[in-house]
């Protein structure tokens, strides 16, 4: 960790939120990728079994 | 509705399935060397201690949030006029990534206002913008999910991003005249940009690059995401009429 | 198109159509201001101008989801899309009839909600000009919310999130062009570039807004 200083609390958090939200965005948009995919998939199954 | 209107999107999709795993890659390169050199390797600044490594994030994801912004407006006229359904989905999935990156600019451009102007906000021209930009994402964010019909849907946001668009700009000019006309000459900007030491240009550039990067990346998924559950409920919609 | 204005100012100033509502609203706000923020009268000078603007703009918003509604339940907003008059035309028509029976009225009666609020003397004249001028900027943006989001239900709520952000470049110069004056300046930009801001939207809005219609019609 380098020498933040008296401005360690600002810029710690700084980071903190910014990487935060870049974590939840990605997140939620893998998890909303792979919930549509197996939907996808499960629908294309199905009608491939039904003809 | 037939599923071969999708032709486009076909070729979106194989298209992206070869292409995402590279860009995942330079992607984290970047941001993670870009991250990682201003935070740990660039020295402090004379004035501002060491608080000016958050120029690292709130720089890069100010720009994001406007450039999205021009994004979606592009791709959205593309819809409107060339009726491709990938650009109608591509804005929409681009929406919530401008906004967190306005999210991220706001908060950490509050934080970094606390230790330099003493306050978490002010009502400085260029925070402000930020503000009215994060309301204008949330407009066009809260109509898509409001319409059923996924065209009607494309059509309206994309009709609202121009409108919006014209008075973004408007805003803009308006906060300028709001603030300045009081405060004359009080330059409270972060970005003095204007001679930036290369110690801190080069990984700010990177940092840059990496955000591009990330939004290329994720808004590609997105994409790919929307496209998917527009497939899903045409079959859906197939089978209960079948 | 004339006949379409004089039945549309009828409607809304017969069934209860909202138009005393708007002012009844008006006088409200202006009304709570005191009570939210404390009675001394420096304070309530200072911002008298702001509050007066906000308080017009705010009353504004809630007859705007009649603007089609009503004609788009019962159909006959299909048979004005469909007749030989121009649907941007229809919309002009149908803004200017909300500026009629709405921010004309609040534009009358702002300066007497002046007096409630301390408002310095040489505002008096300007919060009527700038509200003149931008209370049709309010009326015409908020006929495209309104084109936007006709086909939904519970649309008023969104209409509102929807058309605010649109108001913000006329609010902060009509609200200028007011403050300045009463703080001695000269208010003359300000107030041009409301009325610009407003002419804009004359000529833009007839256009998106009738292409709204359109999609929300298909």
């Amino acid at each position: 960790m380098p020498d933040l200083g008296q401005y360690a609390g600002p810029v710690l958090a700084a980071y903190g939120v910014g990487i935060l939200l870049l974590a939840v965005l990605t997140g939620l948009s893998l998890t909303r990728s792979s919930v549509a995919k197996k939907q996808l998939q499960d629908l294309e199954d199905r009608r491939r079994k039904n003809g | 509705m037939s599923l071969w209107e999708y032709a486009n999107p076909n070729r979106f999709m194989r298209l992206t399935d070869k292409v995402l795993p590279y860009l995942v890659v330079v992607t984290a390169l970047f941001m993670g060397v870009g991250l990682f050199w201003g935070f740990f390797l660039t020295p402090d600044d004379y004035k501002q201690g060491s608080t000016v490594k958050i120029i690292f994030l709130h720089v890069p994801a100010a720009m994001m949030a406007i450039n999205i912004w021009v994004m979606m407006l592009v791709t959205s006229l593309v819809w409107l006029i060339r009726r491709h359904h990938v650009s109608a989905l591509a804005a929409k999935a681009a929406a919530p990534i401008g906004i967190t990156m306005t999210l991220i600019a706001l908060f950490t451009g509050a934080i970094w206002g606390q230790p330099m102007w003493g306050t978490y906000w002010a009502w400085d021209p260029r925070l402000t913008s930020f503000m009215i930009l994060f309301v204008f994402y949330l407009g066009y964010i809260a109509l898509w999910a409001a319409i059923e019909d996924p065209d009607t849907a494309g059509d309206l946001t994309s009709i609202l991003c121009l409108v919006g668009s014209v008075f973004a700009l408007l805003s803009r000019y308006a906060v300028n005249f709001w603030n300045q006309g009081l405060h004359q000459g009080a330059s409270l900007s972060l970005d003095k940009e204007e001679h930036v030491d290369s110690a801190f240009s080069t990984p700010l550039y990177v940092c840059i690059i990496g955000f591009v990067l990330f939004f290329i990346t994720l808004v590609l998924l997105r994409t790919r995401t929307e496209i998917r559950l527009r497939r899903a409920s045409a079959l859906l919609a197939r089978e209960r009429q079948g | 198109m004339i006949a379409l204005l004089k039945r549309d100012l009828a409607l809304a100033l017969r069934s209860g159509g909202g138009f005393g509502l708007s002012l009844a609203f008006f006088l409200i706000v202006v009304m709570f201001v005191p009570f939210g923020v404390g009675p001394e009268t420096s304070i309530l000078s200072k911002i008298a101008p702001g509050i007066l603007w906000i308080g017009a703009l705010l009353s504004c918003l809630l007859s705007l989801d009649r603007i089609f509604q009503l004609d788009f339940e019962d159909g006959s907003l299909d048979l004005l899309a469909t007749s030989p008059l121009p649907l941007e035309g229809i919309v002009a028509m149908k803004a200017t009839a909300h500026w009629l029976t709405t921010g004309l009225p609040l534009t009358l009666a702002a300066p007497f909600l002046g007096f409630l609020l301390n408002l310095p003397g040489p505002a008096y004249l300007w919060i009527f000009l700038s509200l003149l001028v931008g209370t049709p900027a309010l009326s015409f943006l908020g006929t495209f919310g309104a084109a936007i989001t006709v086909g939904l239900k519970r649309g008023g709520l969104l209409l509102s999130l929807l058309v605010l952000p649109l108001y913000i470049p006329t609010l902060i110069f009509g609200a200028q062009s007011v403050t300045l004056v009463a703080d001695g300046l000269d208010n003359t930009t300000a107030f041009l570039v409301l009325a610009a801001v407003s002419l804009l939207t004359f000529a833009l809005i007839p256009f998106v807004a009738a292409r709204a219609l359109k999609v929300n019609l298909r």
